[in-house]
């Protein structure tokens, strides 16, 4: 049984349809990439996962736990954790408190502040500045830290490249390698194609809410990568 | 001498409107809600207070320790059951309803217990005063009020900051659509913040009664005062609450020592003055909520 099952999901904004019947299989410890331009429903279809915007047709099951109706909040206690587009880090708490946070539900597993902190040392030296002040590279590291905090079973990450240099995204996309090993399945939705074929095990193209292209990266060659993502 | 008394009268004077702004600044913190009920459910506490007084002859600093756990059960019923329906982008509905909440608490008092003034007997503690030499004096009943709004402040600025729940407070004060992805369930943080600030405005109505009459109508007046001392000490912090109820605090004083109708008027004209030169406040979110 694939650890997430995404069966034929729709989902809207007002009468807007953002995604057509989706159907996908992440197996247990791999990594799935999707891909996609601007609006193309990546990340709703993240957003959906995680229980932050509503499907309205559809099955969503982790580990053969149907999810579309359950809120938010009790998806991160089945295992479901997601670091949001545009990091969003609790600006007013201390980059520990924002960690600390991560752990509300006190799921067991290895992660820890200390385990987090070793995985991602740009953050020790800022253990107790407010997380608001902190540089982009080192609130998208902190928002994956606290991520990472839920011990979850699934972790989805939205664009964490985005807004960053080159080699803070060379050093993100090396501790995803550390993340997986512990087990962790995965889905990242990512612009940097360069970066998602170098990762995943299976990578997914998105194109006006739909599934256009599916395969391992070995198997997928350029020019079909580049006419699923422009819909040519 | 005379003035250095006075500004001490102040200064205890914001200890009791801290316990009023506390609730407030807590409320809107967490869920940036604007709650014009809060006076309102001060008046409810110091009459359910007079009510437990008629059934059992205590002190009414004893019958406290009933008001606050009964006002605490309404404050997580209320948000649970009415005000979290009215909760959403736009703040105009939660406004509207506790406008609606302040009319009917204060129809319900009236019809209840009359248009009559009430008070709470507190015995000699209200008399009596505490000479602190060179012609100093105070009040030991202020001086109990200003000590317990610190003690109320300390444990609640402790929850916040060490606590588990407390940081789950601060992060949905943050964040609320983000907190929900750490495991928090905002409805859960929302009816705690108004069970908790309801039960720190019971203690707020319950000294509101010993120091001074009340009456079914007096919710309003009670929250200007509570909302100037939170917008000038800053919203959402918590100890902005107790220097924004000591500044209102001794401008009244003071101004009331200048010219007795003063009273109000000092008040406001310092609450103006703040916003005009520190609109964010005066600790704007230092220890915040």
């Amino acid at each position: 049984m694939s650890l997430l099952h995404v069966d034929g999901v729709n989902a809207h904004y007002g009468d807007l349809q953002a995604l057509h019947g989706i159907q996908l299989r992440v197996e247990e410890g791999e990594t799935l990439g999707i891909i996609g331009a601007n609006g193309a429903g990546k990340s709703t279809l993240l957003n959906v996962i995680a229980g932050l915007e509503t499907c309205t047709a559809g099955r969503i099951l982790l580990d053969g736990i149907e999810l579309q109706e359950l809120p938010a909040h009790q998806r991160v206690g089945l295992g479901v954790a997601l670091v949001p587009e545009g990091r969003h880090v609790f600006p007013s708490l201390s980059v520990r408190e924002n960690l600390q946070v991560g752990a509300h539900l006190r799921r067991p597993g290895p992660w820890t502040v200390q385990k987090v902190f070793e995985l991602l040392p740009l953050l020790v030296k800022r253990a107790d500045y407010p997380a608001g002040l902190l540089s982009g590279g080192e609130q998208q590291a902190l928002a994956i830290g606290r991520g990472l905090m839920s011990n979850p079973a699934l972790l989805l990450l939205d664009e964490v490249s985005l807004g960053l240099a080159p080699i803070v995204v060379r050093e993100f996309y090396g501790a995803l390698a550390a993340i997986v090993a512990e087990g962790i399945t995965v889905v990242v939705v990512e612009q940097d194609i360069g970066q998602v074929m170098r990762v995943a095990d299976t990578v997914t193209c998105f194109l006006e809410g739909r599934v256009v292209l599916s395969g391992r990266p070995a198997d997928l060659r350029r020019e079909q990568i580049t006419k699923a993502y422009f819909g040519m | 001498m005379d003035w250095v008394n006075a500004i001490l009268q102040g200064v205890m004077l914001g200890g009791f409107y801290a316990l009023f702004a506390t609730g407030l600044s807590l409320v809107f913190g967490v869920m940036k809600l604007v709650n014009l009920a809060h006076g309102d459910l001060s008046v409810l506490a110091a009459f359910i207070a007079v009510a437990i007084l008629d059934v059992l002859p205590i002190n009414p600093l004893l019958a406290m320790a009933l008001v606050v756990p009964i006002m605490f059960v309404i404050g997580w019923l209320l948000q649970r059951y009415i005000l979290d329906h009215s909760l959403g982008p736009d703040p105009m509905p939660a406004l509207l309803v506790t406008f609606g909440l302040s009319v009917i608490i204060q129809n319900l008092l009236l019809e209840v217990f009359s248009a009559d003034s009430q008070g709470l007997d507190a015995g000699r503690l209200e008399d009596e005063a505490l000479s602190l030499g060179g012609g100093l004096t105070v009040g030991w009943f202020p001086l109990l009020t200003f000590v317990l709004a610190v003690l109320v402040l300390v444990g609640l600025q402790l929850f916040l900051s060490r606590t588990r729940t407390g940081r789950a407070f601060r992060a949905t004060s943050d964040n609320q659509r983000v907190a929900r992805l750490m495991g928090i369930d905002n409805r859960r943080i929302y009816a705690l913040s108004m069970a908790i600030a309801l039960g720190v405005v019971a203690v707020a109505g319950v000294f509101m009664g010993i120091r001074t009459t009340f009456a079914p109508g007096i919710g309003p007046a009670r929250l200007i005062f509570a909302y100037e001392a939170v917008i000038m000490g800053g919203l959402g912090s918590v100890w902005g609450t107790l220097v924004g109820g000591i500044v209102l605090g001794v401008a009244q004083v003071i101004g009331a020592q200048i010219e007795p109708g003063w009273h109000a008027l000092a008040g406001h004209v310092v609450f103006l003055a703040v916003l005009a030169f520190k609109p964010s406040g005066l600790l704007s979110r230092r220890g915040a909520v």
